[in-house]
C-alpha cells in the first residue's frame, strides 16, 4: 500500500509497485481522462504532470510517483496556464475525436509554464512526442501561440 | 414512461470510487438525468409506438440511391429524434457515431436550426444501435450529412410546426399568424409569446404533420447551418478529460480483459499453458476463445483471453501465457514476395473492366509510349483509441458500451453469437477516439460479449493494446497499379491502359474473391474522367492473405496515387506544364453519367443527381492553382506538386509545397487544398476534416506501411508503424472551399475525399524539387543522400 498525491489529494493505492501510473489512474482511481495510446512512451496520450514536468504515465511505475505531485487533465484547470490552454483549445476548435487532446493539453501546459513564448522550434520539440491521428497539429500550434500572446500582453 | 434515451443509464451504476470527489463520470449528463426526472419529457411522450423505417421511407420500385439504398434507410419522425422538457430543454438524438468528424454537433445543429431552437438550450444524446428506429447508423462512406441533412431538417421543421400549432390553438388564432423564433412561439399581432417548454405538453398531443406539408426554412434564414459558428458539442468534456470513449467505460464489479490472438490470420491455438499467467497478481481467469472458419467477416479471431482485476494485470498475465499456435494457410504470407507476385500479375492482362476504343491499335501508332508501376502497401487505421468494448449480461439481456461505427451491425452479430433475440442486446455508442474504418468491424465487440458470457454475465471490459490493433486490423489493401499511355506527336494522350491489382475487401466476406468489387473499381480507377478515346482498365487476380478492410477513403488511395503521379509523368514526357496537361486530359466541362464510364456504383448515389462533373473538377484545380500561385519559381530543392481526385461525390485538388535539403530531408511548408463538396453545412468542421485529411495523407505517403513476414504483421507499435508527428507535419494548411453555398445543390462527402490526392501531390512536388520520382509508398528514406 502506497500513497500518491493526485490532483492535490493523497490517495491510497494497493497495486504492485511496478504498475504503470497510467493504469493506477485509469482503473484504480477512475481518472480516465488520461488516455492509453501505446503503452510504450511513444504517443503522449497518457501525459500527466509529475512535479510540473510532462511525463508519460504509461511507462512510469507508481513507485517513481511516490512523493511527487501528480496532476492529471481533470485538474489542470486549477492551474492558470492550464486553464488558458483549455480555453485556447476551444477557441481554435482544436479537437476532432479529442482522444489525444488531454495528453496534448498536458504537454502544451508544461511547455508554456516553462517557456511562456515558445518559438516554432520549441513547440515542435515539446509537442512531437504527442501523436494526433486526426491531424490537429496546425490548430494545436495556433492554440499554443494564442496562449503565448495572451501571456505576453499581460502586465 | 419509458425513457427513450438509453445512454444515460450508464451513469446509474457506474463504478463509484471510494471517495465521491473521485467520481469523474460525465457530470453534466448526470445532472441532466436528475433534471429529466423532475421535468419529464413531454414532446416525446415516451417516444411511443414509433414508426418503423420501412414505413416512413418512401417505397419505390425504381433503383434506390443514397440513404434509401442503405440498410433501414432513413427516419424523419420528430418523436424519435426530439424531446422537449417543460423547462424548455431540447434534447436531440444523434444516431451516427462521433469519431472526430463533428457529427454530434452538425446533425443536431441542423435539427435545431429548423426547429428554431436556441443552441444554448440544446442537449445531444447518442442513440443506441437500433436502425429500425433511427434509420441507418453505419457511420462510414462520408455520408452522414449527405444522407441525413434533409431528414434532419424535416425532423426540426415538423417539431417546429407542432409547437406553432399548439401555440395557435392556445391563443385561438390561425397558425399562419404565429411563428417560432429562438425557443418560443410569437404572435406578432399581439406580441404574445409562449416558450417551447410551456408548449411541449400540448404539442406532444398533436399529430406529426405530413412530410409533404412541412415548410422548410428558406436557407437565407438559417442561423447555424452554413455558418460555422457553433463550437463542437463535446468540446468542453474533451478538454477537461471528462469525455467518455469506449475504453473509458467503468461499471460496478467490472473485470478487465486482453486477448492473445493468432499471430497469423486463419491460425489457431494448438495448446497453451496458463500456469504462470494465473500466478500474476490480479489475474482471475484464462479463457480460450474459439477461432472462426473463413470467411473472416466480423468474427472474432479466437485465442486466449486473460481476465484480471485491472488492465495492467491482464496485460502482464497475457505476457506470461505460453501458447503454441498453428499458423494455418497464410503462414508464409510475405510482403516482399507478395509485391513481386502483384507486379507479375500487373504485367499480364487480366479481367477487363472497361474498354473504350481500340487500345492496342492506338498504342501501336503512338509517337511515344510511357509506362510506370506504382506500389502502395497495407496500412492500419490506428485510431488513437484502440478498439475496446465493455459487455455485461443480466438475465438474458446483454448491454455493451463501445466505440463503434456500426452499432446496428454490432447488435446483430452479438445477438447471433450469444444466441439472443436482437431486442435483448443493447449497444450503447460512446465517443470514438478515431475510427477511420477500423471501428466499422465489430469483431472486438463480439469478443467482449463472449467474455462476459464466459464470466457468467459479469461486466468485462476488453481493451486492445496498440500491438493488438496493429497486428489484427482489417488492413487497407496492398496494390500494384501499372499504367501505360500512348502520346501523339503533340504529346496528347491517345491511349490509356491501367491494370490495378490488389486483394479485395470482398475476400473478407466471401470465399476466394480475387477481383476488386464495383465499389473498389468505382474509387477512381474505372470512372477516371479523362478525355481519352482509347482506354482500357484491367483487374488481374490477387489473392488475399489477411483481413482486408476499409481505411479512410479506401481504394481511392492507391488509385489516386498511381493515376495522379502518372499524369505528372506524362506531362513531363509531353514537355508540358502539369496543370495545363491535366486540364486538357480532363477535357471540357461536361456532366458524365458514371454508368457510361462503367461505374454502376457511383458511391451509392443516383447517376442523375450526382453525375461526374468535369466542370467542377476543373474548377477546384483552377482554384487551388490560383491560391497556391502555381508556376511560381522556387529555389533549388523546393517544388510544387499538384493532384486532383473525385471521390465520395466530392471534388478535391491539392498543391503541396516541399523542400528537400542536401541530405534529402523532406519538409512540407504548405499545402493548399480546394474542395467542392456542394453546400457546406458546418464549414468549420469541413475545414478541420480537410486539415486532418492532409495530415493523414502525408502520414501514409511518408511513413505508413504494414508488412507481413511468415504470415504475421512485422510492425508492433508507433516506433515501427510510424505516424506523422508535429515536427514533420505540413507547417501550414490552407483550405479553399468552393463554390458559394447553394442549398439547392446536392451534398458531397467530406470525411474521406481529402485523403487520396495528398500522396500523389506530395510525390509530384518531390519530383519538381529533386527530379526524383517516387513510385513506391511510403517515401520513408528514399530521398536520403547518405
Ligand atoms: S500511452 Fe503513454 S505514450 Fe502512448
Ligand atoms: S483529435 Fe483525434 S487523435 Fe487527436
Amino acid at each position: 500500500m502506497i500513497k500518491l498525491n493526485i490532483n492535490g489529494k493523497l490517495r491510497q493505492i494497493n497495486l504492485p509497485m511496478d504498475t504503470p501510473l497510467l493504469w493506477a489512474l485509469r482503473d484504480h482511481q477512475g481518472l480516465t481522462g488520461t488516455k492509453f495510446g501505446c503503452g510504450m512512451g511513444l504517443c503522449g496520450a497518457c501525459t500527466v504532470h509529475l512535479d510540473g514536468a510532462a511525463t508519460r504515465s504509461c511507462v512510469t511505475p507508481i513507485s517513481i510517483a511516490v512523493g511527487k505531485k501528480i496532476v492529471t487533465i481533470e485538474a489542470i484547470d486549477q492551474d492558470s496556464t492550464g486553464k488558458k490552454v483549455q480555453e485556447a483549445w476551444l477557441t481554435q476548435g482544436v479537437p476532432q475525436c479529442g482522444y489525444c487532446q488531454p495528453g496534448q493539453i498536458m504537454a502544451a501546459t508544461a511547455l508554456l509554464k516553462l517557456n511562456p513564448s515558445p518559438s516554432d522550434a520549441d513547440i515542435d520539440k515539446a509537442m512531437s512526442g504527442n501523436i494526433c491521428r486526426c491531424g490537429t497539429y496546425c490548430r494545436i500550434r495556433s492554440a499554443i501561440k494564442q496562449v503565448a500572446s495572451i501571456t505576453e500582453i499581460k502586465p | 414512461m419509458k425513457s427513450p434515451l438509453h445512454h444515460p443509464d450508464l451513469s446509474t451504476d457506474i463504478l463509484n470510487a471510494d471517495d465521491d470527489s473521485l467520481l469523474i463520470t460525465n457530470i453534466s449528463r448526470r445532472i441532466f438525468l436528475k433534471d429529466m426526472a423532475l421535468t419529464g419529457f413531454v414532446l416525446a411522450a415516451g417516444f411511443p409506438s414509433l414508426l418503423r423505417a420501412d414505413e416512413t421511407t418512401p417505397s419505390s420500385t425504381k433503383e434506390k440511391y443514397g440513404a434509401d439504398a442503405m440498410p433501414h434507410g432513413w427516419v424523419d419522425n420528430p418523436l424519435v429524434f426530439v424531446a422537449i422538457a417543460i423547462d424548455g430543454t431540447v434534447t436531440i438524438i444523434c444516431h451516427r457515431s462521433e469519431m472526430g468528424q463533428g457529427v454530434r454537433t452538425s446533425l443536431p445543429m441542423v435539427v435545431a436550426d429548423e426547429l428554431e431552437a436556441n443552441w444554448q438550450r440544446v442537449r445531444v444524446e447518442q442513440a443506441p444501435g437500433d436502425e429500425s428506429r433511427y434509420g441507418n447508423q453505419d457511420t462510414d462512406g462520408s455520408r452522414s450529412m449527405r444522407h441525413f441533412f434533409m431528414p434532419m431538417r424535416r425532423v426540426g421543421a415538423a417539431a417546429r410546426t407542432m409547437l406553432e400549432s399548439a401555440a395557435a390553438a392556445h391563443w385561438k388564432v390561425p397558425v399562419q399568424d404565429v411563428r417560432a423564433e429562438q425557443h418560443q412561439v410569437i404572435h406578432p399581432a399581439t406580441g404574445r409569446t409562449l416558450g417551447y417548454g410551456e408548449l411541449a405538453k400540448a404539442a406532444a398531443k398533436l399529430p406529426v404533420p405530413a412530410r409533404e406539408t412541412l415548410r422548410l426554412k428558406n436557407p437565407a434564414d438559417f442561423r447555424y447551418i452554413g455558418k460555422g459558428q457553433v463550437g463542437i458539442y463535446d468540446g468542453q468534456d474533451i478538454v477537461t478529460g471528462h469525455a467518455q470513449y469506449g475504453i473509458d467505460t467503468r461499471l460496478k464489479d467490472m473485470l478487465y480483459a486482453v486477448v492473445a490472438r493468432p499471430p497469423v490470420f486463419g491460425g489457431k491455438v494448438l495448446s497453451y499453458d496458463a500456469k504462470n499467467a494465473l500466478k500474476v497478481p490480479g489475474v482471475i481467469k484464462v479463457i480460450e476463445l474459439p477461432s472462426s472458419p473463413p470467411p473472416a467477416d466480423f468474427n472474432p479471431l479466437g485465442g486466449i483471453a486473460v481476465i484480471a482485476s485491472n488492465t495492467w494485470a491482464a496485460i502482464q498475465g497475457r505476457m506470461a501465457l505460453k501458447i503454441d499456435w498453428e499458423k494455418g494457410p497464410h503462414g508464409s504470407y510475405d510482403s516482399v514476395t507478395y509485391k513481386a507476385e502483384l507486379e507479375a500479375a500487373a504485367r499480364k492482362s487480366g479481367k477487363m473492366v472497361r474498354n473504350d476504343g481500340d487500345l492496342d491499335a492506338a498504342l501501336q501508332v503512338a509517337a511515344k509510349r510511357v509506362n510506370a508501376e506504382y506500389y502502395a502497401p497495407h496500412l492500419a487505421q490506428a485510431p488513437m483509441e484502440p478498439p475496446a468494448a465493455t459487455a455485461r449480461i443480466i438475465k438474458g439481456v446483454c448491454e455493451i458500451w463501445t466505440c463503434t461505427q456500426a452499432p446496428q451491425v454490432s447488435r446483430e452479430r452479438v445477438a447471433k453469437w450469444l444466441k439472443l433475440p436482437e431486442d435483448k442486446v443493447t449497444i450503447h455508442v460512446t465517443l470514438l477516439g478515431g475510427g477511420f474504418g477500423r471501428k466499422s468491424k465489430p469483431d472486438y465487440v463480439i469478443e467482449a460479449a463472449l467474455l462476459s458470457q464466459a464470466m457468467n454475465g459479469k461486466p468485462v471490459k476488453l481493451t486492445w493494446t496498440r500491438e493488438d490493433d496493429l497486428h489484427h486490423s482489417y488492413f487497407h489493401t496492398v496494390s500494384v497499379e501499372r499504367l501505360e499511355a500512348g502520346l501523339d506527336t503533340q504529346g496528347k494522350p491517345l491511349a490509356w491502359l491501367h491494370r490495378t491489382v490488389a486483394p479485395t475487401i470482398s475476400s473478407t466476406f466471401g470465399p476466394d474473391s480475387k477481383h476488386q468489387m464495383a465499389t473498389e473499381l468505382g474509387m477512381g480507377v474505372i470512372n477516371v474522367p479523362f478525355d481519352i478515346p482509347n482506354l482500357r482498365i484491367e483487374n488481374p487476380e490477387a489473392q488475399a492473405h489477411t483481413r482486408i478492410g476499409w481505411f479512410r477513403s479506401v481504394s481511392n488511395i492507391p488509385h489516386a496515387f498511381a493515376i495522379q503521379s502518372f499524369v505528372a509523368e506524362l506531362a513531363v514526357a509531353a514537355g508540358r506544364d502539369h496543370k495545363d496537361f491535366l486540364l486538357d486530359l480532363i477535357g471540357p466541362p461536361r456532366r458524365i453519367d458514371p454508368r457510361t464510364l462503367g461505374d454502376v456504383w457511383n458511391h451509392g448515389e443516383s447517376p442523375e443527381v450526382y453525375p461526374v462533373d468535369t466542370g467542377r473538377l476543373r474548377r477546384v484545380i483552377e482554384a487551388v492553382s490560383h491560391e497556391a500561385t502555381w508556376g511560381r519559381i522556387l529555389p533549388k530543392g523546393q517544388g510544387l506538386g499538384l493532384a486532383a481526385h473525385y471521390s465520395f461525390v466530392t471534388y478535391v485538388a491539392v498543391v503541396v509545397e516541399v523542400a528537400v535539403d542536401e541530405q534529402g530531408k523532406l519538409s512540407i511548408p504548405r499545402i493548399d487544398i480546394a474542395v467542392d463538396c456542394g453546400p457546406q453545412v458546418n464549414p468549420e468542421r469541413i475545414r478541420s476534416q480537410l486539415e486532418g485529411a492532409c495530415i493523414m495523407g502525408v502520414s501514409l505517403a511518408t511513413l505508413g506501411e504494414i508488412s507481413f513476414k511468415e504470415g504475421a504483421v512485422v510492425q508492433d507499435n508507433f516506433h515501427t508503424y510510424q505516424l506523422t508527428r508535429m515536427d514533420e507535419a505540413p507547417r501550414e494548411i490552407r483550405i479553399h472551399i468552393l463554390p458559394t453555398t447553394d442549398f439547392n445543390t446536392p451534398l458531397g462527402g467530406v470525411g474521406e475525399p481529402g485523403v487520396p490526392p495528398i500522396a500523389p501531390a506530395l510525390c509530384n512536388a518531390i519530383f519538381a524539387a529533386t527530379g526524383q520520382r517516387i513510385r513506391q509508398l511510403p517515401i520513408r528514406d528514399q530521398l536520403r543522400k547518405d
